[in-house]
């Protein structure tokens, strides 16, 4: 067919994107880059663009400024259909009237091509549904619609495939299977995989790299490790995971690393793991990455003294401590069971320790609560 | 015993409104259908001869205005599918907050009576009207045409009086479709028009089956629209029915004539439905 700007291929670009609804801005100036090929993920919040910004991907949003291309050719302006795009939405929007072999066919139909029965059998077979061809989509489990949905998408061998909270409405065995699945799928077919979510561990079980997004802007780009180890912003620092954020000044400098002083107590940071500006920083460091000794024991490492076990929780794999420090602070530490060593109880004097490697150094003028108060959990819909 | 008994139960007030209002006059009806005139009876007065040919005088006598009343039907049952579909498409999709508004007023005629609906379309469409002069100074019509007492005034006023039975059908079926999947189909490289001859049309099908048919059913049978806005030349069944019942007094005519236009229509939609089911109007 005409107009079908089926041949463009390569990366995806976007170019100072912006779209604002009246004085609402959605998406604000956001330029990225998708390599052709990546699993990429966008991630943030409800109401931070990442499904406007997939919808001006499809062209089902207009940019209100801004270019969109793919690889050379620019797509900003070409409608839809005419896009070499397919998504995956996210609750599935399969036609109620047709088969699922006919939902599956629907657009290599559009597109005009013949012998069509082997490509929808075989994205049948890739989904593991080929018994289902007949029936009708309301005959359908969530998750067979979901791997459905992906099927009719993938049988057109766009250039991209965007997914739209597609495990959302799946419970959460389900989803954790689908991940696993839809990565294998990606890794099988080669095609660029754009997936919206708002929940971090989906994001980084599945995505090569991760755009964190928060009100209309992308915080931080990365692989999953880079902005699990040394996130940049508190709001990454937070909604990617837990973190502890102390408040503190850089005092020294001892070769490649600073001397930090949190509330008294000198740790070190490498110089590379600080995004601060000035003196003042935000030190940060993951609970797991915490070990917790009774106050006789001596420990290496970055060490804070006077702590006071606040709250134990016990959930399997690990315990959750809620520690106190002098300075009022409650810092989590998340110790694996492992060591045989006895739970610390409530009330009893604890030091934390660390690896130095293991410190993140923001801003001191973040607040240390950005992302926090986002459940990842929540409700899945933007608009 | 209870549990089962309860449901028939509730069946048996509708069921016995039916067989007295329904069955009942059925059954007198198809009686009298094959009556003819009591020898040196008066007039009205007719006895049970079982006379099958009452039918076949009835319809050969009477075969134009059948014609007519099937014509004039279809044409209304197409004209208001075309003016309804956009109207319910634009309520269901584009209405936001003001559908419930919109909707209102497709039923809001309704608080005026039928017949006087009707008789404001005669205005309309005559001399006195808006219509007429300006399509005789745009020369769409020549200065000696009228509107009024013509098939086209007949037409008109039935489109006009059935289109809510239309719109309301078609509003509920499309309100229904989920935007997403024209959103899919757009993104699946079907065009605007391909979008909604194979996702929009084939999902709203229920409203539009409904629509024609409680438009085309009652646009048979009826006679308001030809007694007021027609002439003789624009006679309907429903026009011979209510002469030969009230006027004539021709009990069995009528009778055979009710008969046969209610065998008609159910034949014609039982084969419409049927292609309709199938997806063959598609």
């Amino acid at each position: 067919m005409t107009g079908v700007a089926s041949s463009a291929r390569g990366d995806l670009k976007l170019t100072s994107v912006t779209k604002s609804y009246g004085d609402f801005i959605a998406v604000n100036d956001l330029s990225l880059v998708i390599p052709e090929g990546s699993f990429f993920a966008l991630l943030g919040p409800s109401g931070c663009g990442k499904t406007t910004t997939l919808r001006m991907i499809a062209g089902l949003e207009e940019p209100t400024h801004g270019k969109i291309a793919l690889g050379s050719t620019d797509i900003t302006d070409t409608k839809p259909y005419q896009r070499p795009i397919n998504t995956v939405f996210q609750n599935y929007a399969l036609f109620p009237h047709l088969t699922i072999f006919e939902n599956i066919a629907f657009g290599l139909r559009r597109r005009g091509l013949k012998d069509i029965d082997d490509a929808v059998n075989k994205a049948l077979d890739l989904v593991e549904l080929p018994h289902l061809a007949q029936r009708k989509p309301t005959q359908l489990s969530g998750g067979q619609q979901q791997r459905i949905a992906l099927a009719r998408a993938i049988v057109n061998r766009p250039a991209l495939l965007l997914l739209d909270e597609p495990l959302g409405a799946l419970d959460l065995k389900l989803r954790r299977q689908m991940q696993i699945e839809l990565k294998w799928i990606q890794r099988e077919v080669g095609i660029t995989f754009v997936h919206v979510t708002h929940d971090q561990e989906e994001a980084m079980t599945m995505a090569d790299t991760i755009a964190v997004m928060n009100e209309g802007e992308i915080e931080q780009m990365g692989s999953p490790a880079e902005l699990y180890d040394n996130p940049k912003t508190a709001f990454v620092a937070n909604f990617l995971g837990q973190s502890n954020l102390i408040k503190g000044t850089i005092s020294g400098s001892d070769g490649d690393n600073h001397i930090v002083d949190l509330f008294g107590q000198k740790i070190s940071l490498q110089k590379n793991r600080s995004h601060a500006v000035d003196n003042s920083i935000l030190a940060g460091i993951r609970p797991e990455k915490f070990r917790i000794s009774r106050l006789e024991t001596s420990t290496s490492g970055n060490i804070l003294t006077g702590g006071k076990v606040e709250d134990v929780s016990y959930i399997g794999v690990s315990t959750q401590y809620q520690v106190l420090m002098p300075w009022g602070q409650e810092l989590m530490v998340f110790e694996q069971n492992d060591d045989g060593v006895a739970p610390f109880s409530v009330g009893e004097g604890v030091n934390i320790s660390w690896e130095p490697i293991f410190t993140f150094a923001l801003r001191g003028d973040e607040d240390a609560e950005a992302g926090t108060e986002v459940s990842p959990d929540e409700d899945l819909d933007e608009e | 015993m209870r549990k089962i008994g309860t449901p028939y139960l509730l069946l048996i007030p509708g069921m016995g409104f039916l067989l007295i209002f329904f069955l009942l006059p059925i059954f007198n009806l198809a009686q009298t259908s094959t009556q003819t005139p009591k020898d040196g009876g008066d007039t009205g007065q007719y006895e049970q001869t079982f006379r099958l040919a009452n039918y076949a005088d009835a319809i050969f006598e009477n075969r134009e205005q059948f014609g007519r009343s099937f014509l004039y039907a279809l044409i209304t049952t197409i004209l208001a599918l075309a003016i309804a579909y956009p109207l319910a498409y634009a309520i269901a999709f584009k209405g936001g907050r003001f559908k419930n508004v919109m909707l209102v007023l497709v039923i809001a005629p309704f608080f005026v009576s039928f017949l006087l609906r009707t008789i404001a379309w005669k205005q309309i469409l005559g001399e006195e009207g808006f219509v007429v002069p300006v399509l005789r100074s745009l020369q769409i019509i020549s200065e000696s045409t009228t509107l009024t007492s013509s098939p086209f005034a007949v037409v008109m006023g039935m489109t006009y009086n059935f289109l809510p039975f239309m719109t309301l059908p078609l509003y509920a079926s499309i309100d229904r479709i989920d935007p997403r999947t024209l959103e899919a189909s757009g993104d699946l490289y079907a065009n605007g028009f391909t979008t909604f001859r194979k996702v929009t049309l084939p999902l709203s099908m229920p409203g539009v089956v409904a629509g024609t048919l409680l438009t085309f059913i009652p646009a048979a049978g009826d006679y308001v629209n030809a007694a007021i806005l027609g002439s003789p030349q624009t006679k309907m069944l429903g026009n011979v029915i209510e002469s030969r019942y009230f006027r004539i007094v021709d009990y069995p005519t009528a009778a055979a004539l009710s008969f046969t236009l209610m065998a008609a229509i159910l034949i014609l939609v039982t084969i419409y439905v049927r292609k309709a089911g199938t997806e063959e109007l598609v």
